[in-house]
Parts: C-alpha cells; sequence; structure tokens
C-alpha cells in the first residue's frame, strides 16, 4: 500500500552518471529502492555500482530490464527531452528532480503527456517515497521517515523534510510522501495526490503543505470540499513574501489575488481543512485530528 | 529578468509592432538634441525596472529642447520613487524620448502563464493605461482571454475573435491581430513570463502603437537568448539580491532586523513566516539551495551581515546533501572574516549536526542553539 512506488517498483535513473544523478541513485538503493537500469546517451554498456547496467537510451532500457518508473537528474537543457523520452518508451511512472526547466519546454511537455499514460511528478520535486516499503525515488533523506498512515503531499523540499521530521518526532508515521515540485508548470498536483491519498486504503490522514503562487491549493480546496473522504491538515508558507518577487521556487510568486497565502489558507479551511497554525505545528496538528479520529 | 521599456520596444519593431518614433539619452544634452530632432515636443520616460512611473514623475511632456534638458537633468543620476518601488527608489540612468501620439482609444493586451491551464493566455481588455489588476479585481468581465496551444500557436480565430470583443474593425482591427499574433510569438519564442502593452493606442489618425511595452523573461530559458542576458541591468535590483544572484544563491531584501540563512525555499519562506507570528522581523530571505558547500556558504553569511540592519542572525538548516559541519565552517569563516558580531540562533538538523554543533560552540561566536522550529521561535522571541 502507499501510493505511486511499492515494492514492485521498478526504477530506471535518466542522468545516473552525473554527480547528483550518482549519488542520489546509490542512496536510493541503499533505501531499498529496486533500480534495474541506468541511462546515460554515450555510456551504455558500462555498470552503475559494478551491478546496475547503464544504457544509452531509455527504449534499450525498457527492452532489457521492464522497468515502470524513471527518476531523472539531467541538467535543466535536457530535461524536457529526457520527461518525453521516458514517455515515448511507455514508463508509466516519471518522477523529475531537475530543477530550472524552462516553464515554455513543460508548457510542451504537459500538452504531450496528456495523450499518453504516464505520469509525471515535478519537476523540481524531491521525490516520492514510501517508507513501508523501503522505496525512495528521490532526494529525501530517507532515515527521518517511518512506517505509518500519514500521508504528505507538498510543493517544498526541505519543508516537506521538516514536516516528515515533525510527524515522525510525533509518533506519526507516513504512508507515502509526494513532493509535487516547486515550479510553475507541474506534472502532478495536489487534486492528483489527493486522489490517490483517497484511495489508498493505508492513509487515514493527509498533510498538506502548499506556498504562494498560483491557484493548487484553492483547486485542492475545492476538490477537498466535494470528493475527499480523508481528514486533511494543510499548511500555507509565504505570508511574508512581497508580491512579484520569486521566493527561491520559480512557482513561489505572488501574481494576483489568489497567489497569496492568505487566500489560499482561507480556501483550504472553508473546504474543511484543519489549518495548521505555524510551521512548528505539523506534528502538533496531526497528533490533535488523529486524536479525535 | 526584467529588461527596460525601450528594449522591449526594440524586440517589438523586430516583431513588426509600431512603436513611437523615439530615442535613448543618457544625458541631459542629448535628450534636447533628440527633442530638437522629434520637432521640438516629445514624452520623455525615465528607464527603470518598476511601474507607476507617471505618479512617481517620471514621465513627462516637454514642449522645448530646454524643457527637455531640464527635465532629463533633474532625471539621470537621480532615484526615481514609485508606488511600485521602495522609499530609497530605482536609479535613473537613462531615457526614452518618443514624439507625442495622439490618442483616441486605449487598450490593453498581454500574453503571460496560465498556471491552472499550463498554457500561455492572452489576455485583452479595452481598460488600457490602468493598472491590469485592478480591473481585474473590480470589474473581470472587462479582460478577455484566449488560451494558446503551444501545439498550434495563437490561431487567427482567436485574434479576431478578441479584436471583435474590442470593439475594433476594419484596419483598426487588422493592425491588433497582427499586434496580437506578433506578442504570442515573442512569449514563445523568447522564453518570456510576460509581454504587456499598457496601453495599446489607437492613434487619432487610426492607427495602432504599442505606447508602452513590457517584457519579463524566464530566468530558467535565459541560457537559450545569449543576446538578451547582455540586457541585464544590474543598477534597475537590490545589490545584494544582484550579488546572490550571481553566486547561485535565491535572496530577497526584506524590511526587519532578522537576517536569515536557511536552505531550501519552502523551508526559507516557513521560517520567515514563522518569525513574524513571534513577533521577529525577517531582513531576508535566503535559500542557499542545495548541496551548497563550505565557500557558498560563506558567501550566504557575508552577504546577510554586510545588511546594516542585521542585528542578529538565525540558522536554520535541514542537512541532507548539504552537511551540517560544512555549513558550520562556513558561517564561523564568515563571520571570522568580516568581524560581524550579530548574536546567532543555530538550528541544524540531519547528517553531521553534532559536529555542526560543536564547530559553533568551539568558535566563541554568541550562539543560541535550537533544536526544534518551536525553540527556534522562542529564541526570536526572546532575542526581540
Amino acid at each position: 500500500m502507499g501510493i505511486l512506488v511499492d515494492a514492485g517498483t521498478r526504477a530506471i535513473v535518466q542522468g545516473i552518471t552525473g554527480r547528483e544523478g550518482s549519488f542520489h541513485a546509490a542512496a536510493c538503493m541503499d533505501y531499498g529502492a529496486n533500480v534495474v537500469a541506468g541511462v546515460t546517451p554515450g555510456r551504455g554498456g558500462q555498470l552503475f555500482r559494478e551491478q546496475v547496467p547503464i544504457f544509452d537510451s531509455v527504449e534499450e532500457a525498457v527492452r532489457e530490464t521492464q522497468p515502470n518508473a524513471s527518476l531523472i537528474f539531467v541538467p535543466p537543457p535536457f530535461a524536457a527531452d529526457a520527461i518525453v523520452e521516458a514517455a515515448d518508451s511507455g514508463i508509466p511512472l516519471v518522477v523529475c528532480v531537475t530543477e530550472g526547466v524552462p516553464v515554455q519546454d513543460m508548457v510542451r511537455v504537459y500538452r504531450y503527456l496528456e495523450r499518453k499514460n504516464t505520469r509525471l511528478v515535478g519537476p523540481n520535486s524531491p521525490g516520492v517515497i514510501n517508507p513501508g516499503a523501503n522505496c525512495k525515488l528521490g532526494i529525501m533523506p530517507g532515515s527521518i521517515h517511518q512506517p505509518g498512515r500519514a500521508g504528505v503531499v507538498s510543493r517544498s523540499g526541505t519543508l516537506t523534510y521538516e514536516a516528515v521530521h515533525q510527524l515522525t518526532r510525533e509518533g506519526i508515521g507516513q504512508s507515502s510522501c509526494v513532493g509535487i515540485g516547486g515550479d510553475p508548470i507541474i506534472g502532478t498536483g495536489f487534486v492528483d495526490a489527493l486522489r490517490l491519498f483517497d484511495a489508498d486504503a493505508q492513509t487515514n490522514l493527509v498533510v498538506l503543505i502548499g506556498e504562494i503562487g498560483g491557484s493548487m491549493e484553492q483547486e485542492a480546496a475545492d476538490y477537498i470540499r466535494e470528493s475527499f473522504s480523508k481528514p486533511i491538515c494543510a499548511l500555507v508558507v509565504g505570508a511574508t513574501a512581497p508580491p512579484g518577487k520569486r521566493m527561491g521556487h520559480a512557482g513561489a510568486i505572488i501574481t494576483g489575488r489568489n497567489a497569496t497565502a492568505a487566500s489560499k489558507i482561507a480556501a483550504l479551511q472553508q473546504a474543511g481543512a484543519k489549518v495548521i497554525p505555524t510551521p512548528a505545528d505539523i506534528g502538533s496538528t496531526a497528533r490533535s485530528v488523529i486524536d479525535h479520529l | 529578468m526584467k529588461v527596460h521599456e525601450f528594449q522591449a520596444k526594440a524586440i517589438f519593431s523586430r516583431y513588426g509592432i509600431p512603436v513611437p518614433r523615439g530615442c535613448v539619452a543618457s544625458s541631459a544634452g542629448r535628450a534636447a538634441r533628440i527633442v530638437g530632432d522629434l520637432g521640438g515636443k516629445g514624452v520623455v520616460k525615465a528607464q527603470v525596472h518598476a511601474g507607476g512611473r507617471g505618479r512617481g514623475g517620471g514621465i513627462k511632456l516637454v514642449t522645448s529642447p530646454p524643457e527637455a534638458e531640464e527635465f532629463v537633468a533633474s532625471l539621470i543620476g537621480s532615484n526615481l520613487v514609485t508606488p511600485q518601488t521602495g522609499p530609497d527608489g530605482v536609479p535613473v540612468k537613462q531615457v526614452l524620448i518618443e514624439e507625442p501620439v495622439g490618442i483616441d482609444r486605449e487598450l490593453y493586451l498581454a500574453v503571460t502563464l496560465d498556471r491552472a491551464q499550463a498554457m500561455l493566455v492572452l489576455l485583452a481588455s479595452h481598460a488600457g493605461g490602468m493598472d491590469i489588476e485592478e480591473v481585474a479585481a473590480a470589474h473581470p468581465e472587462d479582460i478577455y482571454s484566449e488560451s494558446i496551444d503551444p501545439l498550434l500557436g495563437l490561431m487567427p480565430f482567436q485574434s479576431r475573435r478578441l479584436a471583435s470583443k474590442l470593439g475594433l474593425a476594419g484596419p483598426a482591427a487588422r493592425e491588433a491581430w497582427a499586434v496580437m499574433g506578433a506578442i504570442a510569438r515573442i512569449a514563445v519564442e523568447l522564453d518570456c513570463s510576460l509581454v504587456e502593452v499598457n496601453p495599446l493606442v489607437v492613434t487619432t489618425s487610426g492607427a495602432m502603437v504599442a505606447l508602452d511595452a513590457k517584457i519579463n523573461l524566464d530566468d530558467d530559458g535565459l541560457f537559450r537568448h545569449q543576446d538578451l542576458m547582455e540586457l541585464q541591468d544590474p543598477s534597475q535590483e537590490d545589490p545584494r539580491e544582484a550579488e546572490a544572484a550571481a553566486l547561485g544563491i535565491s535572496y530577497v531584501n526584506l524590511d526587519g532586523d532578522l537576517g536569515c540563512l536557511i536552505n531550501g525555499a519552502g523551508l526559507a519562506m516557513a521560517t520567515l513566516d514563522l518569525t513574524q507570528t513571534v513577533g521577529g522581523s525577517p531582513a531576508n530571505f535566503l535559500d542557499v539551495g542545495g548541496g551548497a558547500d563550505e565557500e557558498k556558504i560563506a558567501a550566504a553569511v557575508k552577504i546577510i551581515v554586510s545588511d546594516p540592519k542585521v542585528t542578529r542572525v538565525l540558522i536554520n538548516l535541514f542537512g541532507g546533501i548539504l552537511r551540517c559541519d560544512v555549513a558550520a565552517r562556513g558561517v564561523v569563516q564568515a563571520f571570522r572574516e568580516t568581524g560581524a558580531n550579530q548574536p546567532l540562533i543555530v538550528r541544524l538538523l540531519g547528517t553531521n549536526m553534532e559536529e555542526g554543533q560543536a564547530i559553533f560552540r568551539e568558535s566563541g561566536l554568541p550562539v543560541a542553539f535550537a533544536d526544534t522550529l518551536t525553540e527556534a521561535a522562542n529564541a526570536i522571541h526572546q532575542s526581540a
């Protein structure tokens, strides 16, 4: 159980020979993820860690190793190509960690993926982890996680780790954690992730962490009000951000009224989510919700 | 990245969008000659990366070369304060001088990203010359939009539909179609996050002219546009923001006194929010980024403590790829090299946190440690 990845996940890593790709591919394997192949054009025939075969193309990797997920670490100019190559080869789950992908590339990739059966997580995503299945596809520190029943979905990296850390300290384990990415255009949004958590029998509570920019939290609020069946706690950060300034993430910028933290918090509260009062209260708020189940 | 109006208009011209006849001047004497060449009248517009220039006194119709000389002499070298700048304003190094245009109607056109649709969108309104955010809030029905499919680009029927909604007919409609198609192409081809014409005017002689031009470029797409990178004007940015950006550090200057060093944008925003809820006031947003080394941490700390309003420094790091001991050495190095003596509130978590804390303890710097965000908040509250 859990969402997106589990013990049956067979992953390839695109960009496995790069500095970040090799470091994190090894960390994912050490956590227990089944990395079946790597892809780096021009490096086909080599082995990663003397055991994982490297191929020149995703197509070859698919033919030889039958993966069902891909984790992407290639540099920003090549990320669109890597995502589309994975989708073209029929890989059902693509997690893109790369930060700094041009928005116009993502506009085209998003449109392309609409007629494919590939789910994209990211870009600019810390990845996904299922502690109960010892499976992580991403860059999060595995050690802070603990198996359990809380789902976490977030637009952030380190703030997600902070949330998980607080949950674990409260004795609240996680069914799965998904970093959907901090970019303006991303594949899997809050609503998609909430749908998966809603259908996941292991998850009995969801912690949602949003931020300024865009209107994805409002879309999540609409979905929560109409269809979501589980308790949910929500935090939206960026209340102190000045308008028009990009706060680290390309997507964290206030343009328009919906983009403010106050507007997003109000929407989530009206939809029935339990609002987490400050970023220090993620664990304690989740605890109080669980105690009232 | 923002570009100046005259730079945006040069791009407009390349794409066939009519702009007023004009010239850039960086001295009063040159300004007077330009106004002379334009027939004795001109509109002088300060070139700064901020809106609201008219209200800030940065735009003036001059009716003689001496008047141009006097006005431009007062502008160049001064800082222009507008409703969109801070109290210090932004420096004016050059002005754009254009021939005055007789205005019949003012329209609004823009291409921007519609995040919910994951597509660019063309926005049009007959409420040109106004703050479009205010129009959107008060009269959303006055703004018309067409999504731009990335496979198709803006289709001619979409331009026709918008022009018709704007009440344009005949030659004016045809000119509007051309401008719409051109700004859509600019946005896609040059990786823009915004292309805005406000106002697009129909002149008293029936011609269509882009009276103002605004182009914001997607920083992440800049690697494809070496020529556009040269349009960057660091004088228009906060000097610390510019310095940080050059180092690959996300820094935003804020009003408070608590300097902040954090890794990760989300955690940085969260820490700032928390600071404010306990009565503190952050001096900056700073995300040092993933995998920072000792030098990068030290550079980030130097930027923070170089800000005279910083009286204390909060360090909140969630070590992963970033090791806490490496970060601690970077912080201590920066404090030693700059002679900074502001008290520190330090919260380290994750990889090598004990080693990091030991480095701080042995440094002799005035450090208060916090284990959790709550403890950090309390420490901020107590030191306020």
